[in-house]
C-alpha cells in the first residue's frame, strides 16, 4: 500500500477528477448492457403471458441471439483491427452450401465436408486480407465484391450440378457422424428429461415423443457461441496478440513503427472472421438438413450493427467482445420478442434502424471524451 | 559532451540521391553517448533524409556509418531498433485509444505463461508504466488512461520514456516540439535533459534555435544537403545558428526589415 500513499502525495492538482460516470461510459459495453437491460425489461413488461420466457420461448430467442453472436465475435475483432468484412453472409450461404455438395452430391464423409470447407472459407478469408493488405484499397470495396462474387457461386454451382437451389439430405448423410454433432448436436439433454419429469419445463402431452421435454437439450449453435464469445474476450484483453490487434486498428503506421506485425494481424482477423462464418453456417446446415443458396442473406450487416450496438468504433481500434455478444443478444431478443408481443415483423427493421443510429452517435461521443478531441 | 568518450555513432560523408535529386551531398556528423547533438536546418535541408538514413529507413547512395565504432549495414528500420537506435516521430508514435500502459508496450507486451498459454501480463506493464511516467515528471490518473487524454507534450514524453526503458543508446527524436506550446516545449527539453544525463546519446531535429540552445551540447547545422560545420555549445550565437540556418545574406536583410523579431 505504501505506493498508493506515494501516488496520493504525487496528485496532480491540473489533473481533474473525473465522475465515475464519465469513467463508465468509457466502457465499450456500456451501450450494449444499458440496451440489454432495456430490452429485457421491455418484454418482461409487454410480453411475459405471450410464452416468450418459458423454455421454449427463451431457447427460441438464445438461438436466434447466438446466430448473431458468432459472426458478431469475428465482424468484431476485424472491426477493432480496422478493417470491415461485408461477405459475411455469403460466406455463410456458400460453405453451407460446398458442406451439402461435398457431403451429399459427392457422398464425401460429412467431416471431411466439413473440415474441407473450414479450410476453403479460412483461405478465402485469408485472400480477402491478402488483397486488402497489399492493394490499400478499403475492405469495404474488397469484401463487397466477395460478397457478389459467392454468393453468385452458391446459387450457380446448385443448380448446375443439381439443376435446384436448395441442396437437401444431408442429415441421412451425418447420421454416425463423428464431427457432425459437435456442430448439430445438443448437450444437456439429460438435464432436461429431468426438468421434464420434474415437471419444471413442459413436456409433450401427446404424440411420438409423448412425456418428453419441449426443450430437451441445449443445442451446439450455443456452445459455439459461448466458446467463442470466451475465447474472443480473452484474446483480445489479455494477450499479446490482443494488443496488437487494438493498434492495428487504432494507428496503423504508428503501430509499424512500434514493430507490430499489422499486415499478419489484419490477414488472421479475415480469416477468423471467415472462420465463424462457416461455424454458422455448419450449424445450419446440421440443423436444417440442407443448405440453400439465399442462406445468410443480409448477415454481413446484421453482424456489423450488433458489433456497433456493442460499443466498437467502425474507424477501428477500439471496442469490445462482450458489448458486440450484447449486442447480439439484443438484436435477437428483440426480433424474437416482437414476434411474441404480436407486433408486425416489419417493424423489427425500424427499430434496427434507430438504434444503429442511436449507438454511433453514442459512440462517437464516447470517442471524443477519450481522444480528447473536440 | 565527454570527450573520453569514443563516438557512438559516426555518419561520414554520407551522400543521399533520389532519383537526379542531391538530398544530401556529403555530410559528416559524430554523436557521443551522453550528449544531446541538435541537428538544425530550414525546411528542405535534408534533416529528414539524414535522420532516415540513420535510423535505417534509407541506405546512404555513399558513405559510410560507423555504430559503436564498427561499420553498419542497417536494412530497415528493425536493425536499427534492435542495435538500439530509437526514432521517436513527431505524429506516428502514440496511439490515442489505447491506454497509456498498452502504447508503452506496444510491440513489445511483457507475457506471463499459464500453463502452454501465455497472456499480456497486464500488472507488470501498469506496474513499469506508472513507474517510467513518474520518473519523467508525469502523474497519470492510473495507467489505463487513455493517450488520447494527454498533451502532446507528454505524448512526447511517453514516446521517450518508451525508447529509453527498451534500451535505446541513441535517441533521434524528429521536431519534437515543434508543434508544442511554451510550457510543453519545457516539458519536452526538461526530458531530453534527463535522458542526455543517463549516458544515452540524443539527437534532437529541430528548426527552432531557441529550443536547441536551451538543451543542446553541439549543433550542427544542414543547409541544402551540406553540413555548415558543427559548433560546440558557447561557440555560437543564436543570430549565427539563425543565419547559418536559412543561409546567411537574404536573412540579414529580413531580419532588419523585421526588427530581430525573428
Amino acid at each position: 500500500m505504501g505506493e498508493s500513499a506515494q501516488n496520493a502525495t504525487l496528485t496532480d492538482e491540473r489533473i481533474k477528477e473525473i465522475s465515475p460516470l464519465r469513467k463508465a461510459l468509457i466502457r465499450p459495453e456500456l451501450g450494449g448492457m444499458v440496451g440489454t437491460v432495456a430490452v429485457f425489461t421491455f418484454f418482461l413488461l409487454f410480453a411475459f403471458d405471450s410464452g416468450m420466457f418459458n423454455a421454449q420461448g427463451m431457447m427460441n430467442w438464445s438461438v436466434v441471439s447466438a446466430q448473431f453472436m458468432i459472426i458478431a465475435v469475428g465482424a468484431c475483432l476485424l472491426m477493432i483491427a480496422g478493417e470491415f468484412d461485408l461477405s459475411v453472409g455469403s460466406m455463410i450461404g456458400f460453405s453451407g452450401m460446398m458442406i451439402a455438395i461435398f457431403s451429399v452430391t459427392l457422398g464425401w464423409p460429412v467431416w471431411m465436408a466439413i473440415i474441407v470447407t473450414f479450410a476453403m472459407a479460412i483461405a478465402i478469408g485469408g485472400l480477402n486480407g491478402w488483397i486488402v493488405i497489399r492493394t490499400g484499397l478499403p475492405s469495404f470495396i474488397v469484401t463487397l465484391a466477395f460478397l457478389f462474387i459467392l454468393r453468385g457461386f452458391t446459387i450457380f454451382l446448385p443448380q448446375v450440378i443439381e439443376r435446384k437451389t436448395i441442396i437437401g439430405g444431408v442429415k441421412d448423410a451425418a447420421e454416425g457422424d463423428w464431427l457432425a454433432p459437435i456442430f448439430g448436436g445438443k448437450i444437456l439433454q439429460g438435464l432436461f428429461h429431468w426438468l421434464g419429469d420434474a415437471g419444471i419445463i413442459a413436456v409433450f402431452e401427446r404424440g411420438t415423443r409423448a412425456g418428453q421435454p419441449v426443450v430437451d437439450g441445449v443445442p451446439m449453435l450455443i456452445v459455439w457461441a459461448i466458446v467463442l464469445i470466451i475465447f474472443g474476450h480473452v484474446l483480445l484483453t489479455k494477450t499479446k496478440f490482443g494488443n496488437w490487434i487494438f493498434a492495428s486498428g487504432g494507428d496503423a503506421e504508428a503501430a509499424r513503427n512500434s514493430g507490430v506485425p499489422v499486415n499478419k494481424v489484419k490477414i488472421l482477423m479475415f480469416m477468423f472472421t471467415a472462420f465463424c462464418a462457416t461455424v454458422f453456417a455448419v450449424c445450419q446446415v446440421m440443423e436444417f438438413g440442407s443448405a440453400g443458396a439465399d442462406r445468410g442473406l443480409l448477415k454481413e450487416f446484421e453482424a456489423i450493427i450488433a458489433v456497433v450496438i456493442g460499443g466498437a468504433l467502425l474507424t477501428g481500434g477500439y471496442g469490445s467482445v462482450l458489448g458486440a455478444a450484447l449486442g447480439a443478444l439484443i438484436f435477437g431478443v428483440v426480433q424474437q420478442g416482437l414476434f411474441f408481443a404480436g407486433v408486425e415483423s416489419s417493424l423489427f427493421r425500424v427499430f434496427l434502424g434507430v438504434i444503429l443510429l442511436g449507438a454511433v452517435i453514442l459512440n462517437t461521443y464516447i470517442r471524443r471524451i477519450i481522444t480528447g478531441e473536440r | 559532451m565527454n570527450p573520453e568518450h569514443a563516438p557512438i555513432i559516426q555518419m561520414k560523408d554520407i551522400e543521399k540521391h533520389f532519383g537526379s535529386v542531391i538530398a544530401l551531398a556529403g555530410v559528416s556528423v559524430d554523436v557521443f553517448p551522453g550528449e544531446c547533438h541538435c541537428l538544425l536546418g530550414d525546411n528542405g535541408a535534408g534533416k529528414s533524409t539524414f535522420i532516415k538514413t540513420m535510423s535505417g529507413v534509407h541506405q546512404p547512395t555513399h558513405g559510410e556509418i560507423l555504430f559503436e565504432g564498427k561499420p553498419m549495414h542497417f536494412a530497415d528500420p528493425r536493425d536499427a531498433i534492435a542495435a538500439g537506435i530509437a526514432t521517436v516521430h513527431q505524429h506516428l508514435a502514440m496511439i490515442p485509444l489505447m491506454s497509456v500502459s498498452r502504447n508503452f508496450f506496444m510491440g513489445n507486451e511483457p507475457v506471463r505463461k499459464v500453463g502452454p498459454m501465455s497472456f499480456f501480463d497486464h500488472d507488470y506493464a501498469n506496474k513499469v508504466t506508472m513507474e517510467e511516467m513518474r520518473k519523467m515528471g508525469i502523474n497519470l490518473r492510473g495507467p489505463d488512461q487513455a493517450v488520447g487524454t494527454l498533451s502532446g507534450g507528454e505524448r512526447q514524453t511517453v514516446a521517450i520514456a518508451r525508447a529509453v526503458h527498451f534500451g535505446a543508446k541513441v535517441l533521434i527524436l524528429d521536431e519534437p516540439t515543434s508543434a508544442l506550446g511554451v510550457r510543453q516545449t519545457a516539458n519536452v527539453l526538461a526530458t531530453i535533459d534527463k535522458v542526455r544525463k543517463q549516458g544515452i546519446a540524443v539527437v534532437f531535429i529541430t528548426h527552432n534555435v531557441r529550443h536547441a540552445l536551451a538543451v543542446g551540447d553541439r549543433f550542427t547545422v544542414l543547409n541544402r544537403g551540406q553540413t555548415l560545420g558543427t559548433a560546440q555549445r558557447g561557440q555560437i550565437t543564436p543570430e549565427e545558428l539563425q543565419d547559418l540556418m536559412a543561409g546567411g545574406q537574404e536573412m540579414v536583410e529580413l531580419e532588419g526589415s523585421l526588427g530581430g523579431t525573428v
